[in-house]
C-alpha cells in the first residue's frame, strides 16, 4: 500500500492546494473589484467560477476512489475524509466570491466611498482563509485553533457594518444609504467566507487530532 | 457486555519458548460476549496468545508461561486445572477447516458423544441446533450422513464451528478462520461471527485488518510480543493512540 498510496495522496494534496490557491485568488479579486467598483473584473471572475466547480468534483471523485480502492484507516482515513469535507467548503467560498462580484455589478450605480472598516474586514477574512489553508499544508492544529478563535472578531465587523447603515438611516443621510447597503451585503458574504474557513480549520483539527470539535466553542 | 466483569483477564502474562519470550507481560481484559480481535505482523505472538487461552501451547516442548491468565477469575495455569474441562468451555476453530473423515452428523456429534450422556434424541437435537447456529443447517439437513469431506471449504469451516459449538462452550477461539476461504465464504463466516456475538465470547486472530475492523468490538495490537494498544475497535481504527499502531494499520511497516 504505501508507495501507491503515498503517490495518490501526494496527487490529491496537490489538487486540493491548487484549488485552495485558486479560491484565495478569486476572493482577493472579488474584494478588490468590489472596493474599486470594477465591473469588468467582476464579470471575468463570475465566468471563471465554472472551472472551480469542475475541480471540486474532480477532487471529490478522487477521494471516493481512494476510499473505495484503499479502504484507508486511522490517519489515512482522516486525511481523505478531511479533504472530502473541506473541498466542499472551498467550493462554497468560490461561490461567495461570485456573490461579491455580483454585488459589485448590482450596486455599480453607487459612488460613495466604502468605509475603511470593510477593507480591514476583507483583509482579516482573507488572512483567516490563508491561515486555515496553512494549517492544512502543515497539519498544524495550533493554527487551526487560532482560526476558530478569530471567528467572533469577524462577526463584530459585520455587526458594525449593519450599525453604520442604521445610523445613516437615522440621520437621514440618503446619499450614504445605498453605499452602506452594498457594504453591509458584502460584509455578510465575507462573514460567510469566515464561517467556511472555520469549517476548514475544524476539518484540519479532525485530521490532526482525530476529534470532532464542531459545535464545541474554543476554550479561551 | 460489561467491561467490569471480564471473561478472560491476562495479568502481566508472558509465554516463553525456551526462555525466548513470544508474548511479553501482556495485561488485558476480554469482555464477555464481545468479539475481540488480535492483530499484528507475522511472528508478533498473536497465535501464541490465542492458544494460551485453552492451553494449546502445553504440548510444545520448552514452552512455559509467567504471570496470570484468568478465566472467570480462575488462573488457567494454576496447578490442578483440568485441561479437558477447560477446553470444553473454550472451543477452537483453526485456520484450515479440519473435519474428521466421517459423516456431517458424526463430526458434530463427536464432542457430545465423547463427553456426554445424551440420548439419541437429545444428540440429534444438539446436532441440529449446532448446525443451525453455525448457519449450515439449511445446506446440509438432507445429507447429514454423507461424508463431511464432500463439503466446500467454507461449509467445512462452518461445520468445524458447529462441531465446536456442539459441546456448548462459553468461548470460541478462532485462529485465522477465513484465511483459507474465498471472499464469499469469508463473508458467511463473518456474518456468523456477528450472529454468535453476545452468546459467546469470541477471540479471533486475523491477518486481515479489514476483517478485524468489520467483526470485532475490541482490538489488540501486538508487536514483537508486546501489547502496543488495546481498545474499542472503532477508536483503534479511526484514531489510534500509539504511533506504532497507526504505522501498522496504514501499512507503513509490518
Amino acid at each position: 500500500m504505501p508507495v501507491h498510496w503515498e503517490r495518490a495522496v501526494e496527487s490529491l494534496k496537490r489538487q486540493i492546494l491548487s484549488l485552495g490557491g485558486r479560491v484565495e485568488e478569486s476572493l482577493r479579486l472579488a474584494v478588490h473589484a468590489f472596493l474599486h467598483r470594477d465591473a469588468d473584473a467582476s464579470r471575468r471572475l463570475i465566468e471563471g467560477d465554472t472551472e472551480l466547480d469542475l475541480r471540486e468534483v474532480e477532487i471529490e471523485e478522487e477521494c471516493l476512489k481512494l476510499l473505495a480502492l484503499y479502504h484507508p484507516v486511522a490517519g489515512d482515513m482522516r486525511f481523505v475524509v478531511a479533504i472530502l469535507k473541506l473541498n466542499n467548503d472551498l467550493e462554497r467560498i468560490g461561490d461567495l466570491a461570485v456573490n461579491i462580484a455580483e454585488l459589485t455589478l448590482e450596486w455599480d450605480r453607487t459612488s460613495g466611498a466604502y468605509s475603511a472598516e470593510l477593507a480591514r474586514m476583507a483583509e482579516q477574512v482573507q488572512s483567516l482563509l490563508k491561515k486555515a489553508l496553512d494549517a492544512l499544508v502543515h497539519r498544524n492544529a495550533i493554527l487551526a485553533h487560532e482560526v476558530r478563535q478569530a471567528d467572533d472578531v469577524i462577526d463584530d465587523f459585520q455587526r458594525r457594518a449593519e450599525e453604520r447603515l442604521h445610523e445613516a438611516v437615522r440621520e437621514g443621510r440618503a446619499d450614504r444609504v445605498e453605499t452602506l447597503v452594498a457594504e453591509w451585503n458584502a460584509a455578510h458574504q465575507l462573514e460567510r467566507v469566515a464561517d467556511h474557513a472555520t469549517n476548514i480549520a475544524e476539518d484540519v483539527i479532525y485530521l490532526v487530532e482525530g476529534r470532532i470539535v464542531r459545535h464545541h466553542p474554543e476554550p479561551r | 457486555m460489561s467491561e467490569e466483569n471480564p471473561h478472560v483477564k491476562a495479568r502481566e502474562f508472558s509465554v516463553l519458548y525456551r526462555d525466548r519470550p513470544a508474548v511479553k507481560k501482556v495485561t488485558l481484559s476480554i469482555v464477555r460476549g464481545a468479539v475481540t480481535a488480535i492483530i499484528g505482523p507475522s511472528g508478533c505472538g498473536k497465535s501464541t496468545l490465542l492458544r494460551a487461552v485453552n492451553r494449546m501451547n502445553d504440548l510444545i516442548p520448552g514452552c512455559r508461561t509467567e504471570g496470570e491468565l484468568l478465566l472467570d477469575g480462575e488462573n488457567i495455569y494454576a496447578p490442578g486445572i483440568d485441561v479437558v474441562a477447560l477446553r470444553r468451555r473454550i472451543g477452537m476453530v483453526f485456520q484450515k477447516p479440519n473435519p474428521f473423515p466421517k459423516s456431517i452428523f458424526d463430526n458434530v456429534a463427536y464432542g457430545p458423544r465423547l463427553h456426554g450422556r445424551l440420548t439419541r434424541q437429545e444428540l440429534a437435537e444438539r446436532v441440529e441446533q449446532s448446525l443451525r447456529r453455525a448457519a449450515l443447517w439449511e445446506e446440509v439437513s438432507d445429507r447429514l450422513h454423507t461424508n463431511a469431506l464432500g463439503l466446500s471449504g467454507g461449509q467445512q469451516q462452518r461445520l468445524c464451528i458447529a462441531r465446536a459449538l456442539a459441546v456448548e462452550p462459553e468461548m470460541l477461539l478462532m485462529d485465522e478462520p477465513t484465511s483459507a476461504l474465498d471472499p464469499r465464504a469469508t463473508t458467511r463466516i463473518e456474518d456468523l461471527i456477528a450472529e454468535l456475538r453476545g452468546s459467546y465470547t469470541i477471540l479471533i486472530v486475523t491477518h486481515n485488518m479489514q476483517q478485524a475492523a468489520r467483526v470485532s468490538d475490541y482490538t489488540a495490537f501486538l508487536y514483537e510480543g508486546d501489547l502496543i494498544e488495546f481498545g474499542p475497535t472503532r477508536d483503534l481504527f479511526t484514531r489510534p493512540r500509539e504511533k506504532q499502531t497507526e504505522d501498522y494499520l496504514t501499512g507503513r511497516f509490518g
